[in-house]
C-alpha cells in the first residue's frame, strides 16, 4: 500500500530537480499565505461577490490584467533561465530535457497566457467606455471567457510541478508531439490548457464584434469610432476566423494521442505536415490578432499627446482591415522549406511582403500625426515613439528579409528568426500593451502611475531589448540555431550570447521597476479628480475615474470623430452646452457564479483527460453541461439601477471635481 | 411572472436606443449568427482534413468498400424532414400556438434522435467489420468528421428538450421566442452541414 502511494507520487509529481523543489515550496507558501490573509481579514465573501462572480467588464478587465502580469513574470523567468543556460559554452545549469520544456512553456505562456489575456484585459477596460456603451453585448459570456482562460492557464502551469511540462516547442509539431516520441502527460497538458482557454478567446471575439457593431452610442457611425475600437474589431474578426482552426487542430492532435488515430502520425497514412499547415493557419493570424490592438493603442496615444487629430484616419481603418485579411494568406512562410515548390513559395512570399504596405502606411500616419503637433512625452508616448516605432520598423524590415523565400532557406530556424519575432512581438505587442496600460490606468483606478519610475522602467526595457536581441541577429547569421541548449567553445558564439544574456536581465530589471512603479503609485497616488488627466479626445475621458458601475449616467450622443475633444473645444470657445437629458433607470446584468463553477468543471475534465482518468473527466464534462442547463433555465439575470441611486453615485464622483 | 417583468422592461427600454430587453434579444441573435460562422470554419477545417486524407488508407479498406448506402440515405431523409418540422414549429410560434410549437419541436427532436440512432448503428456495424478510428488516416478523418456532426446534433437534442420545458413553464415570451429562433437556425445549419457530409464523404466515395 505505502509502496503504491510512493510509486504514484513519483509519477504524479515532478521530482529530481532542485529548481522544481524550490517552486513546490514557493507555491505551497504562496497558496497558504493567500488563504491565511483571506481568512484572517474575512474577505472570502467579498472576493466571491465583488470579483469572482462579477459580470462588470471593468472588473473582468482588471482580473485579466493581473493574471497576465503574473504570466509575464513566469514566462520571463523561463526566458532568464534559458539565457542563463546560454551565457557560456558548455553550461550545465539546465539539462537538455529541462531546456526543451522551458522554451516550450516560455513560448506558449507569452503568446497565449500573457499577450492574449493582457489584450482581452484592455478590450474589457476600454472598448465599452470608448464607444459609449454600458457593458459588453454578453456580460455572462464575458465572465465565462475570463474563467475559461484562467482554468486553461492554470492547467497548463501546474504541468511543471505535476506530471511534467510539454517539451515539443510552442506549436507542438508532430511527430515529436505524438505518442511515439512523447508518451508523457506534458503534451496533454498543452492540448487541454490551450483548448480550454481557446474556447474563451473565441467567445470574447464574438462578444466584442457584437458589442462594437451594435452597442455604439447614438451618432457614432463606424467612421466616427475611435481607432482602438477599430483595431479591436479587426482583431476580433481575425479571432473568429482563426480560432476554430486551432480548436480543430488541437482536437485532432488529442484524437491521435488518445484514440490512436492517424492524422499526424508517421504510419497509417498520417501526414505530420498537415498539422504544421493547420497550426500556422491559426498561428499566423494570431500574431496579427495580438498586434492589431497595439496599433490601435499607439494611434490613440499619438493623437492624444500630439494634441492633433490622427493623420489619415480612413487610411488607418483601411490598413487595419487589410492586415487582418491578408494575414490569413501568409501562413506557409513559416515553412518555405516544406518542399511545396517555387510557385507556392512565391505566392506566400509576395503575400507576406504585401503586409508591409498597410503597416508602413500606419507608421507614416503616426509620424505625420506628430508633425506640427504640440507633442509631449509622458510615459505612454515614450513607449510609443521611442520604444515602439524604431523597434517595429527594424523588426518589420527583418521580416521582409525573412519573407524572401530563397533567403529564408538560410535564416530558417536560426537565431535571426528568434530576434525578428521578438522584435515585432516585444516591440509591437508588449510595448504597446504597456503603453496602453499606463495610458488608461487613471481611467481604471482613478490615479496616474508614477512618471519617474515609469521612465526608468521604459529605459531598462528598451535598452535591455536591443542589448538582448541585436546580438541574436548576428549569432543567427553565424549559424546558431534556435532551441539548442548549449554550444561549444570553438563555435565563436560566446561573446554575443553573453551580451544577449545581459540584455535579458536588463529587461527583467525593467519588469521589476514596473512592479515597483505600480506598488509605489498605489501607496503615494494622487487621486485624479478630473476624469481626464491626459486631456484626452475620446468618450472614455468624459466620465469620472474610476468609471461608475454603469459607465455613463446618460447615454452620450456623438456628433464628431474625437467627440469629447470637440466638446471641450466648443466649451472653450464659450458655446453654450446642450441641456442634459433627465436620468432614467439603468438596466444592468446580475452577477453569476456559473462561469467560475463551469470553468472549474472544465479544469477537472481537462485534468482527468491528461491523466487518462475517466472517473474524473466524465463528471467534469457532466458538470459543464449541468452549468449550461442551469444558466439556460435562469430567467432572473438582470435588474434596474433606480434614478436616485444614479444621482447619489454621480454626486459622489463629481463632488470631488 | 417572468414574462410580465420582461414586457415591463421592454416597455421602459423601448424609447431609448440600445439597452433593455428587446435589443438584448436581437444582440443575442446576432451573436449566434457569428457563432455559426465560427462553426462553419470548424467544419470547413474538418472537411479540408478529410479531403487531404481521403486517399490515405495505408493499404486498408476504402470507404467505397465499406459504406452501406440505404441506411445513410434514410438518415439523410430523416434529417431533412426534421428541418422541415422545425420550420413548422416556427410557424406555430408566429401564430402564438404554444401547443403546436412544442408538438413540432418534439417531432423534430424525435427525428433527430432517429438520425443519431442510425448513425450509431452505422458506426457499430463498421467497427464489427474491423474498421476503427485507428485503421488508417482515412478512417480517422471519416470518424472525426461524421461524429463531430453527430455530437452537434446530440447537443441540439438536449438543447431542444430544455427549450420545450421552458416553453411549457413560461409560454411564448421574447426570451423563449429568441431561444426557439436560435435552435431553429442551429438545426438548419446542421442540416446544411450534413448535406456536405453526405456529398463529400458518401456520394463522392461510392460514385
Amino acid at each position: 500500500m505505502w509502496q503504491n502511494i510512493k510509486d504514484f507520487a513519483a509519477d504524479f509529481f515532478v521530482t529530481g530537480d532542485p529548481l522544481i523543489y524550490g517552486a513546490d515550496v514557493a507555491i505551497v507558501l504562496t497558496m497558504s499565505a493567500i488563504v491565511f490573509v483571506l481568512t484572517y481579514f474575512k474577505k472570502w465573501k467579498w472576493l466571491w461577490t465583488e470579483w469572482l462572480t462579477t459580470v462588470d467588464h471593468k472588473r473582468i478587465g482588471i482580473m485579466y490584467v493581473i493574471a497576465s502580469l503574473l504570466m509575464l513574470f513566469r514566462g520571463g523567468m523561463d526566458a532568464l533561465l534559458m539565457r542563463t543556460q546560454l551565457v557560456m559554452p558548455e553550461m550545465e545549469f539546465l539539462s537538455p530535457e529541462h531546456y526543451n520544456e522551458i522554451f516550450t512553456t516560455h513560448g506558449v505562456i507569452m503568446i497565449l497566457f500573457m499577450a492574449m489575456p493582457l489584450m482581452f484585459g484592455l478590450f474589457n477596460l476600454v472598448v465599452p467606455l470608448q464607444i459609449g456603451a454600458r457593458d459588453v453585448a454578453f456580460p455572462f459570456l464575458n465572465s465565462l471567457s475570463f474563467w475559461l482562460f484562467f482554468a486553461g492557464a492554470m492547467l497548463f502551469n501546474i504541468s511543471f510541478v505535476i506530471g511534467g511540462s510539454p517539451n515539443a516547442g510552442w506549436l507542438a509539431y508532430p511527430p515529436l508531439s505524438g505518442t511515439m516520441f512523447n508518451p508523457g502527460v506534458g503534451q496533454d497538458f498543452y492540448i487541454w490548457g490551450i483548448q480550454i482557454s481557446g474556447i474563451g478567446s473565441l467567445a470574447t471575439g464574438i462578444n466584442f464584434i457584437v458589442t462594437i457593431l451594435k452597442m455604439r452610442a447614438p451618432g457614432m457611425k463606424l467612421m466616427k469610432m475611435p481607432m482602438f475600437s477599430w483595431s479591436v474589431l479587426g482583431s476580433c474578426l481575425a479571432i473568429i476566423l482563426a480560432f476554430p482552426i486551432l480548436t480543430v487542430t488541437l482536437a485532432l492532435s488529442f484524437i491521435d494521442r488518445y484514440f490512436g488515430a492517424h492524422f499526424f502520425t508517421l504510419d497509417g497514412g498520417g501526414n505530420p505536415m498537415m498539422y504544421i499547415n493547420l497550426i500556422w493557419m491559426w498561428g499566423h493570424p494570431e500574431v496579427y490578432i495580438v498586434v492589431l490592438p497595439a496599433f490601435g493603442i499607439f494611434s490613440e496615444i499619438v493623437a492624444t499627446f500630439a494634441r492633433k487629430k490622427l493623420f489619415g484616419y480612413k487610411s488607418m481603418v483601411f490598413a487595419i482591415m487589410a492586415i487582418s485579411v491578408v494575414s490569413f494568406i501568409t501562413w506557409a512562410h513559416h515553412f518555405f522549406t516544406m518542399g511545396s515548390g517555387a510557385d507556392v513559395n512565391a505566392f506566400f512570399a509576395v503575400s507576406t511582403m504585401i503586409i508591409a504596405i498597410p503597416t508602413g502606411v500606419k507608421v507614416f500616419n503616426w509620424i505625420f500625426t506628430m508633425f506640427k503637433g504640440k507633442v509631449s512625452f509622458e510615459t505612454p508616448m515614450l513607449w510609443t515613439v521611442l520604444g515602439f516605432i524604431p523597434c517595429f520598423v527594424v523588426g518589420g524590415m527583418t521580416g521582409v528579409m525573412l519573407s524572401v523565400a530563397p533567403a529564408d532557406f538560410q535564416f530558417h530556424n536560426s537565431y535571426f528568426l528568434i530576434a525578428h519575432f521578438h522584435q515585432t512581438l516585444i516591440g509591437g505587442v508588449v510595448f504597446g500593451y504597456i503603453a496602453g496600460l499606463v495610458y488608461w490606468w487613471p481611467k481604471v483606478f482613478g490615479f496616474k502611475l508614477n512618471e519617474k519610475l515609469g521612465k526608468w522602467s521604459f529605459w531598462f526595457w528598451n535598452i535591455g531589448f536591443y542589448v538582448c536581441f541585436m546580438p541574436q541577429y548576428v549569432v543567427g547569421l553565424m549559424g546558431m540555431t534556435r532551441r539548442v541548449s548549449t554550444y561549444s567553445w570553438d563555435s565563436g558564439w560566446w561573446g554575443l550570447n553573453l551580451v544577449s544574456t545581459i540584455g535579458g536581465f536588463l529587461m527583467g530589471a525593467g519588469f521589476l521597476i514596473m512592479v515597483w512603479q505600480i506598488l509605489h503609485s498605489i501607496k503615494f497616488m494622487e487621486r485624479d479628480t478630473t476624469g481626464d488627466p491626459w486631456n484626452g479626445r475620446t468618450l472614455e475621458w468624459s466620465i469620472p475615474s474610476p468609471a461608475p458601475m454603469y459607465n455613463f449616467a446618460r447615454t452620450p450622443v456623438v456628433e464628431h470623430l474625437d467627440d469629447w475633444w470637440e466638446k471641450k473645444q466648443r466649451k472653450a470657445k464659450g458655446e453654450p452646452e446642450k441641456p442634459l437629458a433627465p436620468l432614467e433607470p439603468i438596466h444592468m446584468p446580475k452577477n453569476s457564479g456559473i462561469p467560475i463553477i463551469m470553468s472549474g468543471f472544465w479544469f477537472l475534465a481537462g485534468f482527468g483527460l491528461v491523466f487518462d482518468w475517466l472517473w474524473m473527466a466524465i463528471p467534469g464534462f457532466l458538470g459543464v453541461f449541468a452549468c449550461m442547463f442551469a444558466h439556460s433555465f435562469n430567467y432572473d439575470t438582470d435588474y434596474y439601477i433606480p434614478v436616485d441611486e444614479i444621482e447619489r453615485t454621480e454626486a459622489a464622483a463629481r463632488g470631488t471635481v | 411572472m417572468a414574462s410580465n417583468k420582461n414586457h415591463a422592461a421592454q416597455a421602459r427600454a423601448g424609447n431609448h436606443g440600445h439597452d433593455g430587453h428587446h435589443d438584448l434579444e436581437s444582440l443575442r441573435l446576432m451573436g449566434f449568427w457569428i457563432f455559426l460562422i465560427t462553426d462553419c470554419i470548424l467544419f470547413g477545417t474538418l472537411f479540408a482534413t478529410y479531403a487531404v486524407l481521403s486517399n490515405s488508407t495505408a493499404g486498408g479498406p476504402t470507404g467505397a468498400e465499406m459504406f452501406e448506402m440505404p441506411g445513410i440515405i434514410a438518415e439523410t431523409f430523416i434529417l431533412l424532414t426534421s428541418s422541415f418540422t422545425s420550420g413548422l414549429a416556427l410557424l406555430c410560434m408566429n401564430r402564438g400556438d404554444r401547443k403546436g410549437l412544442i408538438g413540432w419541436l418534439a417531432v423534430t427532436a424525435a427525428l433527430g434522435a432517429c438520425f443519431i440512432g442510425l448513425e450509431l448503428n452505422e458506426f457499430v456495424h463498421l467497427v464489427h467489420e474491423g474498421v476503427t478510428i485507428g485503421t488508417s488516416a482515412y478512417w480517422s478523418a471519416f470518424y472525426t468528421l461524421v461524429s463531430t456532426h453527430g455530437i452537434h446534433v446530440t447537443i441540439g437534442l438536449f438543447w431542444m428538450i430544455a427549450i420545450m420545458i421552458q416553453l411549457g413553464k413560461h409560454g411564448i415570451t421574447p426570451v423563449t421566442r429568441r431561444k426557439v429562433n436560435v435552435i431553429g437556425l442551429y438545426w438548419h445549419f446542421l442540416d446544411v452541414v450534413w448535406i456536405f457530409v453526405f456529398t463529400v464523404v458518401y456520394m463522392m466515395e461510392v460514385m
